[in-house]
């Protein structure tokens, strides 16, 4: 076949398969700057900075092009960079310029195109007035002063989570980003994933700093405060130190963590393998009784806030395994306020994590016990970048130190976990072992490794093919879902991870510009398990003292007080009812009926309407009430309805009304009719 | 709250008549805009909570659906009064001095560009920018009805006449 060609610049430069114009130029090795354009999402061409003049056509975006035989274009004439610059001035004009106190400086698109393009000046008048702040969510802070538009968080949320948590509202000149009706965003559908913040251009949308309050503890002489360091953060923060993607530096961490002033710093890989007996054990027991699957995972609190809030119907399906920065902080504060002699509150556990999302895990309710929380802080990548920072510390110079005992010593399979594919190849390299009663060959399962975010497999477990998917991306996990319940397809085990690629891709992660980083993550955290002398999780000496001494036997009682949890619905959309029908007099019985996705889609419509003709043919207007109330969090049971205080489950008109009455008599209401 | 019970069982129909409008259009997401229109003419405004039911029903985001009755000055998210007053506002009506109309009304309700509808809930006044009228201008159109060649004077009159009326008709 003849090679396509097309001409840049006057260079005639081949190309292949390159979805638009962009690509073929950046192939070309010429950097055309973008806000809005990533190569992951769909093709928004709002932010006209990749503008080329094309002959024959004039000037056009060139995101929005395919590739054509013969084209030729310039990337650079002076017209082409007026545009760019004017456009980019403009962008400026109502933007907050507080660039030196913007945690974002200097990973600031804006910034950087900004200097890159040679703007000297604003020429324009901020016109906008100041927003409001939205810091309500433990996981991101919403900016709208930083906003320029370009749409990123609003395609990342729809097109990678299928969530939608945040849109454009307004039009012309009032146009913002922001959750339905203004709300904040804890109030909305959000699930704290942060990958919003990931593609945000600027600082509008950004991880929420801890870092303050860490270092209030380590200052405070009465507390030992103590680290876990998630496997994803060392092979991905040497990127802030102008290090390469994938650089192993578990040990220059350790280094910084003692220099800042942690007293001693375990591994959440350790947790990770403790994650893994525990959860292969549930999956044996599950799969033995064939019940509660397919078996998702709940490492990513993303995917567990999702289900709890989209599939109250798999909330049983959900492992109970706590994820892993859980259980190390619940393991922590149960032996090591012994160990060092020191009181349970005296002693601070703070999480070193790639993920916004975790943040809001620590602070779960499920997760405090006797008002103490067994993770105390998170902080993200980019906040241990900064706190290295802030103390003076050269990184780059550092000599390698190591973990503490025993909560520090991990297997492979526990540095994994960071992977897209990890958890579930950790939990094979358990259950293989323990069902099939043979030594694993190899440890590696390449057939479950890959850069697809949706990857399916099989692996022969004591005779009987176990099926097993690998999801990330909410989206993805969205659709994998409806499949099963369609009856389409089948598994017995599902991982689910939000982030693409998992939790290498985190949006607590150094920002990435080129797309090569995450998979040099990817084989930085799959070499570290090489490198190690153990990769299976069983085999971890450290874990089998653990249970010989606390925690007996996997599934236990004490492994389920501290090691599992439980989960519940959650409503999306933080609303009161809707009160139609009613009465002033106190002396009433209350109806409310939940029109929540759920029931709505069990027709608890029709049944309102069927009270609403009960109510008027009785002439029970005076004395009843009828509500529609958006989600009592009881999903399973749907349609759901309150009579007063008693709740009725897979409701109908016959399973209530002798409720009513009942209620009716009792109250001594029905003499007034 | 005290709301009359006749109000209350209105508003239970209003809402079964959202649930036909669902119905009759399928819950078809993409007939979202033809679908907040016949809302809206339930309500005469498309209340937040009606709206998050609607994205419920439509499995869409209430985010979406906040953007589409945001981005059209059509659509109306606060309570509008039972009369609502449109003054144009265009080249011509403008040049035949239509701001001193909307400065009467304001004065004679009390109202202003940020509050715009009175708190009886009886008048709206809105600005637009051309009603295709120009021949007849400066035009008013109240609800339906439209009023040619209007005078701040005129306008205050059938503003006067509106409220005799709701007066008379409250009494009965």
């Amino acid at each position: 076949m003849k090679k396509k060609t097309l001409f840049i610049n006057g260079v005639e430069t081949s190309f292949t398969d390159e979805r638009n114009l962009l690509e073929v130029i950046r192939k070309a090795k010429i950097e055309i700057p973008t806000f809005c354009y990533h190569s992951e999402l769909s093709v928004y061409g709002a932010c006209r900075m990749c503008v080329v003049d094309i002959d024959g056509r004039g000037i056009n975006t060139s995101c929005t092009i395919k590739p054509e035989v013969g084209i030729s274009l310039r990337t650079h004439t002076e017209e082409v960079r007026n545009i760019r610059k004017i456009a980019l001035e403009l962008l400026l004009a109502n933007h907050d310029k507080q660039c030196t106190s913007c945690i974002r400086s200097a990973s600031c698109k804006l910034q950087d195109l900004s200097n890159k393009l040679g703007i000297d000046k604003v020429r324009f008048k901020m016109t906008d007035e100041i927003k409001p702040i939205d810091d309500s969510s433990d996981a991101v802070v919403r900016d709208p002063n930083k906003c320029i538009l370009c749409g990123d968080c609003v395609r990342a949320c729809y097109e990678i989570q299928d969530i939608g948590a945040i849109d454009f509202s307004f039009r012309g000149s009032k146009v913002s980003v922001e959750p339905a009706f203004g709300k904040s965003l804890t109030d909305v559908e959000c699930v704290d994933c942060g990958q919003c913040a990931r593609v945000c251009p600027t600082g509008a949308i950004t991880p929420k700093y801890q870092i303050k309050d860490v270092w209030k503890e380590i200052d405070n002489p009465e507390k030992t405060v103590i680290a876990q360091v998630a496997p994803a953060i060392r092979v991905a923060i040497g990127e802030l130190f102008g290090m390469k993607p994938g650089t192993l530096l578990m040990g220059q961490i350790v280094a910084a963590l003692k220099m800042i002033g942690f007293d001693k710093v375990f591994d959440t890989s350790f947790a990770a393998d403790l994650t893994v007996i525990e959860e292969a054990n549930e999956f044996i027991a599950r799969k033995n009784k064939n019940e509660n699957l397919p078996q998702f995972t709940s490492c990513c609190p993303g995917w567990v806030k999702f289900a709890e809030q989209y599939y109250p119907e798999y909330l049983n399906n959900l492992s109970t395994c706590k994820s892993p920065q859980q259980m190390l902080g619940a393991i922590a504060k149960e032996i090591l306020p012994e160990q060092y002699n020191i009181k349970k509150e005296n002693l601070v556990v703070v999480s070193i994590m790639p993920c916004t999302a975790k943040k809001v895990e620590a602070n779960r309710e499920e997760f405090m016990v006797d008002k103490i929380k067994e993770v105390d802080y998170v902080i993200t990548t980019q906040e241990l970048a900064a706190m290295i920072k802030q103390a003076g510390i050269k990184f780059e110079e550092l000599t390698p130190e190591s973990l503490d005992l025993p909560l520090g010593f991990k297997t492979g399979a526990g540095v994994i976990f960071g992977n897209s594919g990890g958890v579930a190849e950790a939990v094979l390299r358990y259950a293989y072992e323990k069902v099939n009663r043979v030594k694993l060959p190899s440890s590696d399962f390449l057939e479950i490794r890959g850069d697809e975010d949706v990857r399916e497999v099989e692996v022969q477990l004591n005779g009987s093919n176990v099926k097993i998917a690998i999801v990330a991306g909410l989206k993805n996990a969205r659709t994998l879902i409806n499949k099963i319940k369609s009856g389409e397809k089948y598994f017995d085990l599902i991982e689910v991870m939000a982030c693409p690629g998992g939790c290498i891709g985190g949006a607590g992660q150094p920002f990435i510009f080129e797309e090569h980083v995450k998979k040099e993550r990817t084989r930085g955290l799959y070499e570290t398990d090489k490198t190690l002398q153990l990769h299976k999780s069983q085999d971890n000496p450290y874990i089998q003292e653990l249970y010989k001494n606390l925690l007996i036997e996997p599934n236990s009682h004490v492994a389920h007080k501290l090691l599992h949890t439980s989960y519940k619905n959650r409503k999306r959309i933080l609303e009161s009812e809707l009160s139609f029908m009613g009465s002033m007099n106190s002396q009433k019985v209350e109806i409310k009926v939940c029109v929540g996705t759920n029931c709505y889609l069990k027709k608890s419509q029709k049944l309102m309407g069927q009270l609403f003709k009960h109510v008027e043919k009785n002439n029970l207007r005076d004395v009843v009430e009828v509500a529609a109330t958006f989600c009592m969090e009881k999903c399973g049971e749907g349609p759901n309805v309150m009579v007063d205080d008693e709740h009725i489950s897979q409701s109908t008109i016959e399973k209530i009304l002798p409720s009513l009455n009942k209620k009716l008599m009792k109250k001594n209401l029905l003499t007034i009719v | 709250m005290c709301i009359s019970i006749s109000n209350e069982s209105v508003m239970a129909r209003k809402f079964e008549q959202v649930c036909e409008i669902l119905e009759r259009n399928n819950y078809d997401s993409t007939k979202l805009i033809p679908i907040l229109q016949q809302v809206q003419d339930v309500y005469r405004y498309l209340p937040e909570k009606i709206l998050t039911f609607i994205a419920t029903s439509l499995q869409i985001s209430p985010a979406k659906i906040y953007g589409v009755a945001t981005f059209y000055s059509h659509f109306a998210l606060k309570p509008k009064g039972k009369y609502v007053i449109k003054v144009c506002d265009g080249t011509a009506c403008h040049v035949k001095n239509s701001s001193a109309i909307v400065n009467a009304v304001f004065k004679k309700l009390g109202l202003s560009e940020t509050k715009n509808t009175s708190d009886d809930m009886l008048f709206t006044i809105e600005t637009v920018s051309c009603l295709g009228a120009c021949g007849i201008a400066p035009v008013v159109v109240v609800n339906e009805d439209v009023h040619s060649i209007m005078t701040p004077e005129k306008t205050t009159a059938v503003i006067t006449k509106l409220i005799k009326e709701e007066q008379y008709e409250n009494a009965v």
